[in-house]
């Protein structure tokens, strides 16, 4: 074969892709571009303005989204700080704890989330939940979240990790470090970018999760996506369009530093 | 060696076996590193000389036997408690700490008190002369420069024993002959107990008070680089140090010191370094550089120069014998020197104590 093909050449190919991305991106482009829209109607443009991003804040609606939003983060920090601090130990101990049994199912149990149909788990955590009698609420939520942002968290540290050669901590040991100051001194100042990038990944997905918390929140609490949703529900107003615009920033600016965090001291040995 | 005054151990390995699923890479292993020594295991890639130095750190347990450091067994113990440091062989300096905070991690995690822990980093810097760089990170220093930062950091605790995994290999030739005259000097002003582990051999003859030849997990022999060189005690020493000649021979009297050997059927030579010697097949190891080239005519063993090899200050001459074994020699470029031609019939004369009877 020649390698030097390019794939550029094959037939088709350049409108096949313009096509997906024509698809992918121009419902984005339209929602962000109408929440610009001075008028009511979600079709026609009335001319440039803030009022729907005013309204959002200071409208009618506002009260409700202020408290999903509030929902929201403080859900996603939980969330993701919980599900961090695990994943880190579970590449400790996946990474650097030698071998031991069922080394590989757990392993296979860390990204299973990943592969779960997430509204078998959505169901089946909500069973779960009202079997054992655990109220749902804002723990039950969190809760949720945490599981399933644990492989999300895992992953960047893993990779990092594993670029760690073991030499540093055996150095650390031989200078008479103990376990702990090992892993504190050496081990995590060196997995750190891994962690945040981790950390931001885990934070941005429990953030958009719609499917699992509309199961397990109960009655009387929202989170920002359960209560678009419903919102939506009786009609899409253009202040929802402002408020995924919002959304799509805050994912986007935290992908961004999450790849940055990522890549930050990688070149170097 | 004027360093030895005092013959305490410092590290005795006492029948060491380490077993892995699959390989055993050491078999038995004894040996005795003297205090203030500069001891080096030298052996070829996979010998078990870096095991051997890493159940001494601590980083690989041991399948049998016992390693006491004066006198203590350490076995037992896990690496932040043995009293000795290591040099890395890619020197594993900590990338996000400077070269300062580097020195002084073994001191911090020992307790030392602060200005005592200034004091005592200043001080090894200044003994590897990088006092200026206190303040670098490691990514910022050459290859070098971080070769003496991983010895300053692992010197700084003071350790007992320093144990040096290959560190040379990762710097370039000119670099490494300046380091091993520095190593040299820094042991002896330290009187730290160096082991160092080479597959070099220039590197383990030109630095070392006692060297232990390794193969297979094994060790072959131990002696200071005079007696590896120049007796060794079996085959495999014998051709991994130096250029060597292995000719077959066949013993036909003895008395365990001298021996009368028989090669190619009918010439005979009589070999003073022939201890343990038996009766039967041996190799006879005779150096390139001890053999010198005459007539034909006036020598018992006579072959043809089949190919010569320009070294600059040698010239290596290869003479095939007429069993077609072929004989290297070294003949040294200096004016007088005879140098023959391809082709040409010559003799080979012996030095009296140059060969050296090898059972097999």
């Amino acid at each position: 074969m020649n390698a030097k093909i390019d794939i550029r050449r094959f037939p088709g190919f350049s409108f096949a892709t313009y096509l997906c991305l024509f698809l992918l991106y121009t419902p984005l482009i339209i929602v962000m571009i109408y929440s610009f829209n001075d008028s009511k109607s979600i079709m026609l443009w009335g001319g440039f303005s803030f009022r729907w991003y005013e309204d959002v804040f200071w409208g009618l609606e506002a009260p409700k989204f202020k408290q999903a939003a509030i929902n929201s983060l403080s859900i996603a920090i939980g969330a993701a700080v919980t599900a961090t601090t695990i994943a880190l130990s579970a590449a400790v101990a996946m990474l650097r704890a030698g071998h031991f049994r069922g080394k590989g199912a757990s392993l296979g149990l860390i990204s299973l989330p990943l592969m779960v149909p997430e509204i078998v788990t959505a169901v089946a955590t909500l069973i779960f939940f009202s079997a054992i009698g655990f109220a749902s609420g804002h723990a039950t939520i969190l809760v949720a979240h945490i599981v399933f942002c644990i492989p999300f968290a895992y992953l960047p540290i893993a990779a990092r990790m594993q670029g760690i050669e073991a030499s540093y901590e055996q150095a650390a040991q031989d200078l008479y470090a103990t376990r702990f100051e090992t892993f504190r001194l050496v081990l995590l100042p060196l997995v750190l970018p891994g962690v945040i990038s981790g950390f931001l990944l885990a934070f941005i997905i429990s953030l958009d999760d719609f499917i699992i918390t509309n199961f397990v929140k109960g009655a009387g609490i929202e989170t920002l996506p359960t209560a678009i949703f419903g919102s939506v529900k009786q009609g899409i107003k253009p202040n929802i369009m402002a408020i995924s615009t919002l959304m799509l920033l805050v994912s986007v600016v935290i992908v961004t530093l999450s790849y940055f965090a990522n890549r930050s001291g990688q070149g170097k040995k | 060696m004027s360093l030895h005054e005092t013959n305490k151990i410092a590290i005795d390995v006492d029948n060491v076996t380490k077993r892995y699923a699959e390989v055993t890479a050491l078999k038995n292993v004894s040996l005795s590193i003297h205090d203030n020594e500069f001891f080096t295991l030298l052996g070829p890639s996979g010998c078990g000389k870096t095991t051997l130095l890493r159940t001494i750190a601590g980083f690989e347990g041991i399948s049998e036997g016992d390693i006491r450091l004066f006198g203590d067994s350490i076995i037992d113990l896990p690496p932040n408690k043995r009293p000795v440091n290591t040099v890395f062989q890619q020197y594993a300096l900590f990338p996000h700490m400077s070269v300062m905070e580097n020195v002084a991690f073994g001191l911090r995690r020992q307790k030392v008190v602060d200005s005592e822990v200034r004091k005592r980093t200043g001080e090894v810097l200044e003994l590897v002369q990088l006092s200026g760089f206190a303040d670098r990170l490691p990514s910022q220093l050459s290859g070098g420069q971080q070769q003496r930062v991983a010895l300053a950091r692992a010197l700084a605790p003071r350790p007992k024993v320093l144990l040096l995994d290959e560190p040379l290999s990762a710097l370039d030739l000119k670099l490494r002959q300046d380091v091993r005259v520095e190593l040299q000097q820094i042991q002896a002003n330290t009187g730290i107990t160096f082991v160092f582990v080479t597959h070099d051999q220039e590197e383990a003859l030109t630095m070392s008070n006692r060297i232990a030849v390794m193969s297979a997990g094994i060790v072959q022999q131990v002696g200071t680089s005079r007696d590896i060189y120049e007796s060794p005690e079996n085959k495999f020493v014998a051709d991994f140090i130096g250029d060597t000649n292995l000719i077959d021979v066949e013993i036909v009297e003895t008395d365990g010191r001298q021996a009368t050997c028989l090669l190619l059927g009918n010439v005979q030579l009589i070999c003073n370094n022939a201890k343990g010697a038996t009766k039967g097949r041996a190799s006879l190891s005779v150096r390139p550089e001890r053999l010198s080239l005459g007539d034909a005519s006036n020598s018992s063993l006579s072959g043809t120069v089949s190919r010569l090899t320009y070294l600059g200050t040698d010239i290596h001459v290869a003479v095939n014998l007429e069993d077609g074994e072929v004989i290297d020699v070294r003949v040294q470029n200096s004016e007088d020197a005879r140098i023959p031609d391809t082709g040409d019939i010559v003799g080979l004369n012996l030095e009296l104590d140059a060969a050296r009877v090898l059972m097999n």
